[in-house]
């Protein structure tokens, strides 16, 4: 079998009733409505294209060994996207490792254990996590988060890859609640019955029946809260000190770093068009694009929940 | 006279369901063909192969001829839009859009660009005496459409097909969802409709079958295994599967 | 004790771990729920203090420490505009063509593969994006409508999901209805579907639009500016904004004022939490009065 893009390469979208069933004057319309379905694919081509339009050039300009160094200085010319990859690694995976608690067990409080009304003040509490501005947990990070780990921890500074961490593990919870508690919605209720029916506790059954039957929704949850993360910009940026350089061991979470995406959004003001430097800021777009390619490609793989068709019963 | 000739028809859905296989069925302009038999046995399909409402994407093959006033609907050059407001259908629930009693009659006129409103006012009022209900609904008619009772929605359903100018009224199951004097209230409608439209009616059960029919065809697992004038069927079948359908051994 | 009658020490164990467990996961939403609580008061009472009529509608001076903000109030606003200009027609019409229009077939589920990607994309990345297509390709600048076109396509996901999920919801029957009284493929969708689609369609564009405001990543080489004398004159000027605003001056102006700091995270989160609050009204109102 081809993957679905190829395959459609070669076979144009056919035409149904709804393109049939038209007045001369809808068909503008209709063909409008179908262009704007389709546009999302152009989008996501646009991008791409884009993106290795200004970026490949830095593989020739900025040389592969020095690409894939360990310094990047690029006053000096030095362009290794390593310690940036790393830091965005570490800082995302503490954070996911601290989300992936909280998210999953805030879903399964307010799936399986909540009752109606405290549900109904959790969820909005959750959906406006979901919607404050990075920017604006990066602030609080600064004035907040920051002096507090510095004292509680005694580090040099609060400025630190630990501290990007946890406001990312908050930024990417909503995400995990969210897809995670769907998924357990979905688990049909005459499982848990049938377990409760044997004498199971409530946390038995939650976590021996419940969890397991959910586990591929529960698993894409964890994974575009991976995505989330490793994409966010402004909040990782303000708190961890803007630090690139190549970790020497674990305790580099405790000093400042620098992801990725915050070598982008805070370089790409200064630099030349088209010098070396814009070229990697792009090349390293590329690469932050083809993470989430990836791990968006994969978690909806993981859970290919069948479209269910509304009720069509007329007679 | 003849209003609609069926000729070798062929339904086969996307799954593989045969559901109509080679029917051949001649429909009177004027009298009330009744289409009766269990479930599963094709009646809805048939119904919507008469107006084209089948889903494209549902349907793998349909092959024959529906030649309705001579003409062959299936032809893809024949516009469905225009075929369904020849060709009306009252569903089993009734389903009021979602809009007030008087938009859902003047529903299908509003479609065709008629905004006038002193035409549509008339329409609206004609079709709904016609459904025998404008006694019931006259001072409430920007009232919503779900607020009536369920056999007034039926009949508002009614009214919302006339309301077109049909040639052709298919009624699949009206009176299922209908308490006896609703129920009653429509058959009785019906049988002096059929004096304007020709109508096609597909009962609920046999009692109904027989009450209604002027002509009566007995379809099973997609065949139509006979059809006859009059009440003959409940008489005198002669298909061995048409009597005990009719005697109640199975259904 | 009875005798005879001995507590069954699996049930109880059974039942210490059950509450043990139950208590756990209660503590664990807290520790989800009350940060994001104590945050949200906190940034209203540190910057209540700062919220005056001067704060909300004069210029800022002094190198942004005194004044106030309102050309980034302004631009906040053009920019959600604008963006809605584009992304709220052209999502809603894709929302449409896949709940209505799209067959079942390999290039539906290729555009939902795409709607996915888009919605995964990392807020800095759409920011190049904008900045080598719109800004230098063609050849738009800095400006409002570079920014604009940027967040269009970055909430256009948003908009497209719920937008379709909510015109599915609505019942198969009244589409049949439709088609069977002589509606055309459009005229049901647009007369009966989308109607009764709207609320649910109307919270996706809040929410989208939410994001859009929010967002600073994408607008940081696409349109901001640092200072600006007067506010923009045209799309294609560059502008001042809140979340950039709020950027600048907690990391790069020396002996800022702290009040300012939070009285302008407080105007950014009355923003966005407002339209919050917009999409939850929609969606209570909507399902009180729901038919079906
Ligand atoms: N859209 C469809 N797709 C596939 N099979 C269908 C569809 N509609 C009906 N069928 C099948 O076709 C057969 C005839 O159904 P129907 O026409 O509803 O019969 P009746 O109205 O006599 O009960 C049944 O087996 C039914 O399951
Ligand atoms: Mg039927």
């Amino acid at each position: 079998m081809l993957p679905t893009w190829v395959s459609c390469l070669f076979r144009p979208p056919n035409e149904n009733d709804c393109m049939i069933e038209q007045t001369p004057r809808e068909r503008p319309i209709n063909l409008l409505v179908k262009a704007s379905g389709y546009s999302s694919i152009l989008f996501v081509i646009l991008i791409l294209f884009f993106l290795l339009r200004e970026g490949l050039p830095a593989v020739a300009s900025a040389d592969l060994s020095s690409l894939f160094g360990t310094i990047w200085y690029p006053i000096e010319g030095y362009y290794g996207i390593w310690p940036l990859l790393f830091g965005s690694i570490i800082v995302t995976i503490t954070a996911i490792l601290i989300a992936i608690p909280l998210g999953i067990g805030t879903s399964l409080y307010i799936s399986e254990v909540a009752p109606v009304w405290i549900k109904n003040i959790l969820k909005p509490i959750i959906e406006i996590l979901a919607g404050l501005p990075s920017v604006v947990l990066g602030f609080i990070g600064i004035q907040v988060a920051a002096p507090l780990l510095r004292e509680g921890l005694n580090l040099p500074t609060g400025l630190s890859g630990l501290t990007g961490a946890i406001l990312l593990a908050f930024i990417a919870t909503p995400t995990v609640v969210s897809i995670s508690e769907d998924a357990l919605n979905t688990v049909p209720a005459s499982y848990r019955q049938a377990a409760l029916a044997l004498g199971a506790t409530r946390w038995q059954t939650l976590w021996n029946i419940t969890l397991p039957a959910a586990k591929s929704g529960v698993l894409t949850a964890v994974m575009l809260g991976i995505g989330r993360a490793i994409g966010e910009t402004m909040a990782v940026m303000m708190v961890t000190g803007n630090a690139p350089v190549m970790p020497h061991g674990l305790d580099a979470i405790f000093l400042p770093i620098r992801t990725m995406t915050a070598t982008i959004a805070s370089e790409m003001g200064e630099v030349a068009t088209g010098s070396p430097h814009y070229q990697v800021l792009f090349f390293i777009g590329i690469i932050l694009f083809l993470f989430s390619l990836t791990i968006n490609v994969v978690a909806s793989w993981v859970s290919t929940r069948g479209l269910k068709r509304s009720e069509r019963s007329l007679s | 006279m003849d209003k609609i000739v069926i000729e070798h028809l062929n339904l086969k859905y996307q799954d593989g369901t045969e559901s109509l296989r080679d029917v051949n069925l001649t429909i009177a302009a004027n009298a009330i063909t009744v289409l009766f038999g269990p479930a599963g046995g094709g009646k809805s399909s048939l119904l919507r192969v008469l107006n084209r409402l089948n889903d494209r994407s549902d349907v793998a093959a349909l092959t024959g001829k529906v030649l309705l006033n001579g003409q062959n609907i299936l032809d893809p050059e024949v516009n469905p839009v225009e075929l369904r407001r020849k060709v009306g259908i009252v569903f089993s629930r009734p389903v009021p859009l979602p809009l007030t009693i008087y938009e859902n009659v003047a529903y299908g006129l509003r479609l065709m660009g008629e905004n006038r409103k002193d035409r549509l006012d008339q329409a609206v009022e004609q079709a709904l005496r016609e459904a025998v209900l404008w006694d019931e609904v006259y001072d409430r008619l920007h009232d919503p459409a779900i607020a009536i009772s369920g056999g007034q929605q039926q009949r508002l359903c009614l009214a919302r097909v006339l309301a077109l100018g049909p040639e052709v009224i298919m009624l699949d199951e009206p009176t299922s969802a209908l308490d006896p004097v609703s129920t009653s209230k429509i058959e009785s409608l019906m049988q002096e409709l059929k004096q304007r439209f020709t109508i096609i009616w597909v009962p609920h059960n046999v009692q109904q079958a027989a009450r209604m029919a002027d002509y009566a065809a007995f379809f099973l697992q997609g065949e139509l295994v006979e059809f006859a004038a009059e009440k003959r069927l409940f008489v005198f079948p002669k298909d061995k599967r048409t009597e005990d359908y009719v005697e109640g051994k199975f259904g | 004790m009875e005798d005879g009658i001995k507590p069954n020490p699996i049930l109880i164990s059974s039942h210490r771990q059950e509450t043990a467990s139950l208590w756990l996961l209660r503590l664990i939403t807290l520790m989800t729920v009350l940060p994001i609580l104590a945050v949200v008061i906190y940034i209203m009472v540190k910057g209540a203090p700062s919220i005056s009529w001067e704060f909300i509608t004069a210029f800022p001076r002094n190198g942004m420490r005194e004044g106030g903000i309102w050309p980034a109030i302004v631009g906040t606003l053009y920019l959600t505009l604008g963006t809605a200009v584009f992304s709220v027609p052209l999502g809603i019409a894709a929302g449409i063509y896949l709940a209505e229009y799209a067959p079942e077939n390999r290039w539906t589920r290729l555009i939902r593969i795409a709607i996915i990607n888009l919605a995964g994309i990392p807020s800095v990345v759409y920011g190049l994006f904008g900045l080598g297509v719109f800004v230098l390709f063609l050849k738009f600048g800095t400006s409002i409508l570079a920014s604009c076109l940027t967040l269009s396509i970055m909430t256009l996901p948003t908009i497209i999901s719920t937008t379709e999920e909510a015109l599915r919801q609505v019942p198969y029957s009244f589409r049949a209805v439709s088609r069977s009284l002589g509606a055309t493929h459009w005229q049901t969708t647009w007369r009966i579907v989308l109607p009764q689609a709207m609320p649910g369609v109307l919270t996706g564009v809040i929410l989208g639009l939410e994001r859009a405001a929010g967002e600073t990543a994408p607008i940081l080489f696409t349109g901001v500016s640092f200072f600006l004398p007067q506010l923009p004159q045209s799309v294609f000027d560059a502008t001042m904004a809140l979340p950039y605003h709020i950027f600048v001056i907690s990391t790069s102006v020396p002996g800022m004022s702290v009040q300012i700091q939070y009285g302008t995270v407080l105007v950014l989160l009355f923003f966005v939490l407002g339209m919050n609050l917009l999409a939850s009204l929609v969606r209570v109102r909507a399902r009180a009065k729901r038919q079906w």
